[in-house]
C-alpha cells in the first residue's frame, strides 16, 4: 500500500542552525500518527516542509507517492492542512471562508456550498454558516478550519498542535472528530503536538527532539521498550537520555 | 483506481474558479473595510482639493504634451492622484501580505495545489482590480472640481493603463512584501518608497522643471518607474499613448513580478532563507 505521507532522508537548516535532522518516518491511510515534541522541536519545520511553504534542503517528501516538490499539484491536493496559527479570514463569513478555500481548489461556488454545508454539519456548526468568523469561539474555529481543511477530500490531512489555546471540552471534542474521521474515511492523520494525554496506546507515535527522530513506533512498543510507565514517562527518558548524549 | 493514479492537472474551467475566487475574497475584504476605501479616497482628494488649490497661482504648467492649451495646476496633477492611488494599493496589498503572512492566511493561499505563480498572480490581479475601482471613485468625485478628459472616452481609454500600472505598482509591492520579514518593518519602507517614489516623479511637476533646478534629480525621476506610471495614465486620459512610458512600465512589471516569484518559489525564495 502506497503511504499517505512518506519522508525519506528529510533535513533542513536556517542557516548555520539545523532545524531537521536526516528525518525519516510514514503515515498509512486510516492512521491516526502522533507527531510529538516540545516546543522548538522541528514540527513546524516539518509542516512548512510538506506543505512546501519552502523546499528540504535535503531528502524526499511524497504524498501518496507524488513528490511534494516534483509534482506540486498532485501531492497538495491529496492534503488538508490546519496550521497552527489561526487562518480563517475574521472579516468573512464562515461560508465565505469556506467558499474561498473551495475556489482554492478549483472547486465552483455552488458546489462548494453545498460541501461546507456538509462539512459544517459534521462539524456540528450548521447554524454557523451565516457568522462572521470572528464571532466563533476558539474550539468552533479549530471545527471550521477542519472542515474547511476536508472540504475538497483530501486523504492527508496534517493538523498543527490543533489543541493549543482551547479548553478541556474543545480539545475533547476536537480530538474525537479527528478520530471518527480517521475511522469513518480512512484518512492519513499527522498530528502534531505536545500534550502526551492526546495520545492512545495504539496510536503510531513519533518522537520529534532537537531535530531528530527519536523513537517511531506505535506508543504501546514505545512504552514496552523503555520500560516506562506511559508514554509521557517514556518520552521523558528518551529526550532526556538524548540530551545527555548532547551534553556529554 | 489506485491513488497514483488520480487525474492530477486541472481545467481552464478550474483555473477561471480559483482566479474568481482569489478577486472575489479581495473584493469582500475591500468592502468590508470602509475606512480603507476613505482613506484611499481621501488622501488624493486632500492634495486635490488643498494642496492643488494653494499652488495653482504658484506653479505655472507651460503646454506640454499630452495637453493643447494651458492647463490649471489641479488638470495637471489628476493623473499623480490616480497612480498615487495604486501606488498606496499595492502597498496597502503587500503590508496585507505580510500580515496574512504572520497571522498564517498566506499559507492557505500557497498551499493551494495551482502553481504558485498562478496563485500570486491572481492575488495581484485581485490588487489591481480594487486600485481601478479606486480610481473610478476619484474621478467620478474629481469630475465636479472641473477635472475630465477632452472627451468621454478617456474614461475608458485609461482603464488599460491604469491596469498595467496598477501591475507593476502590485508586483513591486508583492516583492517587497517577500522581503520584509515583520509588520513592524514595513513603516520604513513606506517611507522609503513611497514618498520618495512619489516626490521623485513627475506627479507634482513637470520633468523639464525639475531639470532647470537640479540635472542629477531630473535623471533619478527619469529612471523612476513611477514617473512612468504617472505619465502612461496621463497621455492615455487624453487618448495618447506614450510609448517610452508603455515600454518602461511593461519593462519594470516583467522585472518585478519576475523577482516576486523568484521570492515566493519554495526552492530558492526569500521565505526558505529566513525560516519564513
Amino acid at each position: 500500500m502506497i503511504p499517505a505521507l512518506a519522508l525519506r532522508n528529510v533535513s533542513h537548516s536556517y542557516g548555520a542552525r539545523k532545524a531537521l535532522d536526516d528525518v525519516s518516518f510514514c503515515v498509512s491511510p486510516g492512521s491516526f500518527t502522533v507527531l510529538l515534541g516540545l516546543n522548538g522541536a522541528g514540527k513546524s519545520t516539518l509542516f512548512s516542509l510538506i506543505t512546501r511553504l519552502y523546499a528540504a534542503r535535503r531528502g524526499e517528501i511524497d504524498i501518496f507517492g507524488h513528490n511534494v516538490m516534483r509534482e506540486p499539484g498532485a501531492a497538495l491536493r491529496r492534503l488538508g492542512v490546519v496550521f497552527q496559527a489561526r487562518t480563517l479570514d475574521l472579516e468573512l463569513s464562515v461560508m465565505q471562508n469556506l467558499i474561498y478555500h473551495a475556489a482554492l481548489h478549483g472547486i465552483g461556488p455552488i458546489e462548494a456550498h453545498r460541501l461546507g454545508q456538509a462539512a459544517l454539519a459534521r462539524a456540528g456548526l450548521a447554524d454557523r454558516a451565516k457568522d462572521k468568523a470572528r464571532s466563533l469561539s476558539g474550539g468552533q474555529m479549530r471545527r471550521v478550519e477542519i472542515a474547511r481543511a476536508l472540504l475538497h477530500d483530501p486523504r492527508l490531512l496534517l493538523l498543527d498542535e490543533p489543541t493549543v489555546g482551547l479548553d478541556i471540552k474543545a480539545r475533547a471534542d476536537l480530538l474525537a472528530l479527528v478520530r471518527e474521521l480517521v475511522q469513518e474515511k480512512s484518512l492519513g492523520v499527522l498530528w502534531a503536538t505536545h500534550l502526551i494525554d492526546e495520545i492512545a496506546n495504539d496510536d503510531p507515535v513519533v518522537i520529534l527532539h532537537h531535530g531528530k527522530v527519536l523513537a517511531n513506533d506505535s506508543a504501546r512498543a514505545i512504552v514496552a521498550e523503555q520500560g516506562a510507565a506511559n508514554i509521557g514517562d517514556a518520552f521523558t527518558r528518551i529526550t532526556g537520555a538524548a540530551q545527555e548524549k548532547l551534553s556529554a | 483506481m489506485s491513488e497514483r493514479a488520480a487525474p492530477t492537472g486541472f481545467t481552464l474551467r478550474q483555473y477561471l474558479i480559483c482566479l474568481s475566487g482569489v478577486v472575489w475574497r479581495e473584493g469582500l475584504r475591500f468592502l468590508h473595510q470602509r475606512e480603507r476605501f476613505v482613506s484611499a479616497l481621501v488622501r488624493p482628494l486632500v492634495w486635490l482639493f488643498i494642496f492643488a488649490a494653494g499652488f495653482r497661482q504658484v506653479l505655472g504648467v507651460s503646454i506640454i504634451p499630452p495637453y493643447e492649451t494651458y492647463v490649471l495646476y489641479e488638470v495637471y496633477i489628476a493623473p499623480g492622484l490616480m497612480a498615487m492611488i495604486q501606488l498606496f494599493n499595492g502597498m496597502q496589498s503587500s503590508l496585507s501580505m505580510v500580515y496574512d503572512r504572520e497571522m498564517g492566511n498566506m499559507r492557505t493561499l500557497l498551499v493551494s495545489p495551482f502553481p504558485r505563480w498562478f496563485l500570486l498572480g491572481s492575488k495581484l490581479l485581485a490588487g489591481v482590480a480594487v486600485s481601478i475601482l479606486q480610481v473610478y471613485a476619484f474621478l467620478l468625485i474629481a469630475y465636479f472640481w472641473e477635472i475630465e478628459p477632452p472627451t468621454k472616452w478617456g474614461y475608458l481609454s485609461v482603464l488599460p493603463a491604469l491596469a498595467l500600472s496598477g501591475l507593476m505598482l502590485g508586483a513591486l509591492g508583492m516583492l517587497l512584501s517577500s522581503l520584509i520579514r515583520q509588520l513592524e518593518n514595513f513603516a520604513g519602507v513606506m517611507n522609503f518608497v513611497i514618498f520618495p517614489m512619489f516626490f521623485a516623479s513627475s506627479a507634482l511637476y513637470p520633468l523639464w522643471r525639475v531639470k532647470e533646478s537640479s540635472p542629477w534629480l531630473y535623471y533619478l525621476c527619469e529612471v523612476n518607474p513611477f514617473t512612468h506610471a504617472v505619465e502612461l495614465i496621463r497621455f492615455a486620459f487624453y487618448e495618447k499613448v506614450a510609448w517610452t512610458s508603455l515600454a518602461l512600465v511593461f519593462a519594470y512589471t516583467s522585472a518585478f513580478l519576475v523577482a516576486a516569484i523568484i521570492a515566493y518559489d519554495p526552492a530558492r525564495g526569500m521565505l526558505m532563507r529566513r525560516g519564513g
